[in-house]
């Protein structure tokens, strides 16, 4: 299929076929990162200006290293050292990024939907490295790329989401991505980290809620773990973090009871001992660390999609 | 221009409508609205009488800022405007204004608009105080500890968009104790911007249980729903039959933020029943006009509000043509229910013309607000108002010459 999409902003309007070119070219980038010196050209002489308006060294880096292995330029505006810390306006930082007139903007921010923001200001191609609860694209089609690795197809394949998903812009991609690629979701965790809607018979397609995260662990084909923010029970959404653990924490006894080499993933940074015990997160299920490998071939392929030449051959 | 020449013409004439709740952002707030802009804006949506919210910077909390902002309408020389005075000091909800001061001043009613009185033992006390006069509070229901930090309806489209939501019950609970208070009471109490099916179902119990209690809906509440904040620019009328459309315009859009916020199509479906069978009294704009500078920003940091008065009448007409309600309620409901809700009568001398067929666009150039914060920049609409006369004055002729004559419709 020819790509057409100028932005990634979301991938809740995107087709099957989108989502299948993403990940056919990812399986091309994880070739090049395979190489001895991982270095192509197609992205030489465009400038990638990385806007983190919430601070991310996980996703910053794995993009920075994305844009450098094609041999982009990269700019770096972060939070800290920064003027967006001192009270910039957002309109402000986009009319200085379209004056310094990179090529594609990536950025994080804790508003939902800044990126459209941006993106309605600017010639620049912008990739939403994840806005508010709302939405973290390249999240979602790494997840779904890794899992595919270890299941293949993911028809009929059922996943689980457990945690904090109504805060959650990890679950909103994911959910956005997996389903479309056949999978069913059964999203776990305590009632008031739900959205509402989702718990009251309005969940998205291909997406069920069980708050019982052993039921929904039974016959399960992968679980994803979502990280906790320990203000969450500050803000009165729960009695207790030990109680969180007890109740929704994955442990080995419970990992086992998905079926037999069922994956565990975490989108990191985990909260070893709150949402995931260390023997599982460090366990034989875990593709904690090919997540963050294949978030790099991922972030690649769509600098690639978005604004590359048409050739990987070695320069 | 006399009436029946214009009736003769093919225009719809009728009293000059009034808004029981409209921001005016003078004082302190000049570069959303002014009085006088404000005036003007009103008298092209048909508005001849405007009642002025007093959330201003300072609040209109002492008798010589309602008279100021009486004398400033004055040489405005546009539609009436009826201040409104807060009902506690610098709308702080801690201790009551002078209420009886500012009702002699000219304080048409009270409010401490933007915010609901939380407290509600001094808002007992507010409305027992009232009845010294038979005064008018008009109260902005709403549960600011369910509210909390929302943004937009929660529901099914917050879900999706990852905003924080706020809850049907936010309003619902608020309206159960105003009118339990107001039982209490015995005192007048209006209930202003509706917005859920739950409300309106409690209002019109309350209604029927012979309590003194009123209440308005908006245009943009009577129109939009929750889906509009996603990228839809579909009415709720268009809506009928069929379900999720592609969005024509881009998420996240802040003029659609508005509190209480666009709701569910049930909840549009229920204010139209409430405006058919009488438990809605009046349609009010909600005109909120904000400086780009508050709404050019992230969704959940930009201002509530929608710049409204000017499209008032095309979005009701809208209802109108869909079927949802007959003229003659509609207008009513901007003309005689209004008046009643505040105890005004409907002047002979304040009327005005309107072309109910008139296709027109909303434009920023075209809009006499400064507010040009409205989700309809860039959209046709149909029903205009083409002359407004207040006091017996012509003060506004817009599009009469190009108005197709009657027989040619």
């Amino acid at each position: 299929m020819r790509w057409s999409r100028r932005h990634v902003l979301d991938t809740d309007d995107w087709s099957n076929e989108e989502i299948e070119a993403v990940l056919d070219t990812t399986g091309a980038m994880v070739e090049v990162l395979s190489r001895p010196v991982r270095r192509a050209p197609p992205l030489r002489g465009r400038t990638v200006v990385l806007f983190f308006a919430e601070s991310s060294t996980r996703t910053r880096v794995s993009f920075e290293l994305a844009a450098r292995t094609l041999s982009a330029d990269v700019v770096n505006i972060s939070a800290s050292g920064s003027s967006v810390e001192k009270g910039e306006s957002l309109y402000d930082t986009v009319r200085t990024l379209q004056a310094l007139g990179g090529d594609v903007v990536v950025m994080r921010h804790s508003s939902s939907g800044a990126p459209y923001f941006v993106s309605e200001r600017t010639d620049a191609a912008v990739i939403n490295a994840g806005d508010g609860w709302h939405a973290h694209p390249t999240q979602g089609l790494l997840d779904a790329y890794t899992l595919r690795g270890a299941l293949g197809d993911l028809a009929k394949k059922r996943i689980v989401i457990v945690g904090d998903v109504a805060h959650s812009r990890v679950a909103r991609s994911d959910i956005n991505t997996l389903v479309p690629l056949g999978a069913t979701i059964t999203l776990s965790g305590p009632p008031t980290l739900m959205p509402s809607a989702w718990r009251c018979g309005q969940a998205p397609a291909g997406t069920t809620y069980e708050p019982d995260l052993d039921r929904a662990l039974e016959g399960a084909d992968g679980v994803i773990a979502l990280r906790l923010q320990k203000e969450r029970q500050e803000g009165g959404l729960l009695p207790s973090l030990r109680e969180y653990t007890r109740v929704w924490g994955l442990t080995e006894a419970r990992v086992s009871l998905m079926r037999p080499g069922a994956p565990v993933m975490h989108p990191g940074p985990m909260n070893e001992g709150v949402e995931i015990d260390a023997a599982v997160a460090h366990g034989t299920r875990s593709l904690v660390e090919r997540q963050v490998t294949n978030g790099v071939a991922v972030r690649m392929a769509l600098l690639y999609l978005l604004v590359g030449t048409p050739t990987l051959e070695a320069s | 221009m006399d009436r029946r020449e214009l009736e003769a013409k093919g225009y719809l004439v009728t009293p000059g409508f009034i808004d029981v709740h409209a921001h005016l952002r003078e004082p302190g707030f000049e570069d959303s609205e002014t009085i006088a802009s404000g005036a003007r804006a009103a008298l092209r949506g048909g508005f001849t009488t405007i009642c002025a919210m007093p959330n201003t910077e300072p609040a209109i909390d002492s008798p010589g800022l309602v008279a100021e902002v009486i004398a400033r309408a004055r040489a405005g020389g546009a539609a009436r405007v009826l201040p409104i005075a807060t009902i506690t000091r610098a709308r702080a909800g801690r201790e009551l204004a002078d209420l009886v001061e500012l009702s002699a001043a000219g304080a048409v009613a009270f409010s401490d608009d933007g915010a609901p009185v939380d407290d509600a033992r001094l808002f007992r006390h507010a409305l027992e105080y009232m009845r010294t006069k038979d005064l008018l509070l008009i109260e902005h229901a709403q549960d600011t500890q369910l509210s909390a930090k929302g943004v937009m309806n929660e529901g099914v489209v917050s879900a999706r968009l990852g905003l924080p939501g706020i809850p049907n019950a936010a309003e619902e609970t608020a309206v159960a104790r105003d009118i339990a208070i107001a039982e209490l009471t015995g005192a007048r109490l209006h209930l202003t911007h509706i917005s859920t099916r739950g409300a309106i179902a409690s209002i019109r119990d309350a209604k029927a249980r012979g309590l003194r209690i009123t209440c308005d809906v908006t245009p943009h509440h009577l129109s939009m729903t929750e889906d509009w904040v996603g990228g839809s620019r579909e009415f709720a009328w268009e809506r009928e039959g069929h379900g999720r459309e592609a969005p024509l315009a881009t998420p996240f859009d802040s003029s659609t933020k508005v509190n209480p916020p666009l709701r569910s199509l049930s909840d549009v479906r229920a204010l139209w029943e409430g405006l058919v069978d009488g438990t809605v009294d009046a349609i009010a704009t909600d005109h909120a006009p904000h400086a780009s500078i508050r709404k050019d920003v992230e969704f959940d940091l930009a201002a509530f509000g929608i710049s409204g008065l000017e499209t008032a009448l095309s979005l009701v007409l809208g209802g109108v043509n869909a079927g949802w309600c007959d003229r003659d309620t509609a207008i009513r409901a901007l003309t005689t229910g209004p008046a009643h809700v505040l105890g005004i009568s409907v002047r002979d001398d304040d009327w005005i013309a309107i072309d109910p067929d008139a296709e027109w666009t909303v434009a920023t150039e075209s809009l006499a607000s400064m507010g040009k914060n409205t989700p309809l920049l860039g959209r046709a609409l149909r029903g205009k108002v083409v002359y407004a006369v207040v006091g017996g004055e012509a003060r506004y002729e817009g599009g009469l010459r190009g108005a197709t004559p009657v027989g040619s419709r």
